[in-house]
């Protein structure tokens, strides 16, 4: 379905964008001259230092890394409607990476979305948000990237549905959906707005792949992944103070919810390695749009949900209940409830499928507490059944329905990050 | 409830309670006891069986999901060049972990005859061993695959 939908949109953009073609001509952007990679001692250290945390806010690693890879070496696979677009080589290698840009041609990238030779970027990076980053900012992040180790790694050719890789067709998506924003003053907001880019996953897309700027932080996709809204449509159970907010991203976990999943997993180990006051200033400005609620106590309606979906209660009685039945070892080491993570209670079943599909890394790297992967133990029709007594069991939301089918797409569209 | 289990190409009728987790089934009932108990937690894959050829943590895979599923132990496994490369590289200390890994890599052998080592490391990673011989497991694995 989605992929129908990706590839009559795809033939919508072809169209649409017909005129930016034509356009093509106009905006064809110059290529900017190459130099010799510049001498890392030019840099100087607390500049370097401050690109360092701005790349943490950034998380530009996590999309120029590949699993196992040399940091930002690029090669990490990215999941799009649109078909699939691996993250560029951002180290300072002349040949594969940017050694060759100088800042100029670094802060056109960042701003329109454009490379040092002029072809046009795919907003997957996420340009959108990066055109209002400050001067100063954007001179940091080069002098880091710039006394990164080179390493010489070609990043692999995309896969886009046709006509998608016809790159001049950027050209016209940016005339329609590129503004030019003037940076927040407020540093939270300009950190969450422009710098973190949140909306790239948080804030939903319209047909063509563009944010919507209409319905900002009102939840996205990202890999297959649901991005749960940060605004007042906020599903959690237990309130996000700012406190919870700045432990969440410094963490990756807060007990009052719950360990970050999906794609928010790597987001959250970039975001450990950034400064307090940067997090606090966003935990600040995301709390003034989150949905304030006060706080609930722990929501279990055990034998309803046994009488509803009684497959679901023997396969969470096998399965799930050493962990997460109340009184289990793991609850009395302070692990929240199950009614305490978002995913049971989010319009879509898609993030708590996949949960239990992949299992859940420990939030911080190689240790902490970690969910075995259930993908070879249920097929699709148990993992369904589970799901509905989950969602009859922890959350007052309504029932998700035709959950087998759910859990087939979960399966093939869902991206391990 | 009565429910036909195929292990290791055999039908058995176990009658129980269908949230009993397959670990139990082997060991109790079956009299399988290769398959270990280590933590009942899905944490250190001592337990680990193969389930329609994909390796699962027999503690936390209810009864109920395997009507229809084909279940092979480590004693369905007969001795092969797996064993030996573990023989070979004495991989056990004390033992409990093994039959977990053995059935782990097992799987990853069939599916991959020539597995890297980034492969072998990132499929065995879910399994734990409390005596610390996961550089000889590695060294049996890598053996294995390249046994003739
Ligand atoms: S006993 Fe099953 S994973 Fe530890
Ligand atoms: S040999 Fe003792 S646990 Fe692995």
């Amino acid at each position: 379905m989605a992929r129908r939908a990706a590839r009559l949109a795809g033939y919508v953009l072809c169209g649409v964008l017909a005129a930016g073609a034509i356009a093509l001509a106009l905006s064809h952007r110059a290529s900017i001259a190459a130099i010799p990679r510049p001498d890392p001692a030019s840099f100087a250290k607390d500049l370097v230092e401050r690109g360092a945390a701005l790349a943490r806010i950034g998380n530009c690693a996590v999309c120029h890394t590949q699993a196992g890879g040399a940091l930002y070496a690029g090669g990490r696979a990215l999941a799009t409607p649109f078909g699939t677009i691996y993250g560029t080589n951002i180290t300072p290698d002349e040949a594969s990476g940017i050694g060759s840009w100088p800042k100029d041609a670094f802060a056109r990238a960042l701003r329109e979305g454009v490379a040092r030779d002029g072809t046009h970027l795919y907003p997957a990076f996420p340009y959108e948000h990066f055109n209002a980053l400050a001067d100063a900012d954007i001179d940091a992040l080069y002098a880091f990237l710039m006394t990164r180790p080179a390493v010489a790694q070609q990043a692999p050719a995309n896969r886009l549905i046709p006509p998608l890789g016809f790159r001049p067709l950027l050209a016209g998506w940016k005339l329609l959906f590129l503004h030019r924003d003037a940076a927040p003053a407020d540093r939270g907001a300009y950190l969450v707005q422009v710098l973190a880019h949140c909306g790239a996953c948080h804030t939903p897309r319209n047909g063509l792949g563009a944010e919507r700027r209409d319905r900002p932080f009102a939840g996205g996709w990202s890999e297959g992944w649901y991005a749960p809204p940060l605004d007042g449509s906020n599903p959690s159970h237990r309130a996000w103070s700012e406190d919870r907010i700045a432990g969440y991203l410094r963490t990756g976990f807060d007990s009052n919810h719950a360990a970050a999943a999906g794609p928010m997993g790597p987001v959250a180990r970039s975001l450990s390695g950034a400064p307090d006051a940067d997090i606090r200033a966003i935990a600040a400005y995301v709390a003034k749009w989150i949905r304030q609620a006060p706080d609930a106590p722990a929501l279990d309606r055990r034998e309803a949900a046994a009488q509803i979906q009684p497959a679901g209660a023997t396969l969470f009685a096998g399965a799930c209940a050493a962990c997460h039945e109340n009184g289990a070892p793991m609850m009395l080491q302070g692990r929240p409830p199950l009614s305490f993570g978002t995913p049971l209670h989010e319009t879509t079943p898609r993030d708590a499928i996949l949960i239990v599909l992949q299992g859940l890394a420990p939030p911080l790297g190689d240790s902490g507490p970690a969910m075995p992967a259930f993908g070879d133990t249920f097929d699709d029709r148990q993992l369904a059944d589970l799901t509905a007594y989950l969602r009859a069991r922890f959350s007052t939301q309504p029932a998700w329905s035709s959950l087998e089918r759910e859990v087939a797409a979960a399966r093939k569209e869902g991206n391990a990050p | 409830m009565t429910v036909t289990l195929n292990v290791n190409g055999r039908d058995h009728a176990i009658d129980g309670d269908p949230a009993t987790p397959l670990l139990y089934v082997l060991r109790d009932d079956l009299a399988l006891n290769g398959a270990k108990y280590g933590c009942g937690l899905g944490q250190c894959g001592a337990c680990t069986v193969l389930v329609d050829d994909k390796p699962v943590f027999a503690c936390v895979t209810p009864l109920a999901t395997l009507a229809g599923r084909r279940v092979r132990t480590v004693e369905g496994l007969g001795n092969g060049k797996l064993q030996q490369a573990f023989a070979t590289e004495q991989a056990a200390q004390c033992g409990y972990c093994i039959a977990g890994m053995i059935m782990r890599a097992q799987a990853l052998l069939e599916r991959n005859p020539s597995p890297s080592e980034a492969q072998i490391r990132a499929h065995m990673q879910p399994n734990l061993c409390r005596c610390g011989t996961h550089m000889r497991i590695l060294r049996a694995v890598r053996r294995a695959a390249e046994a003739p």
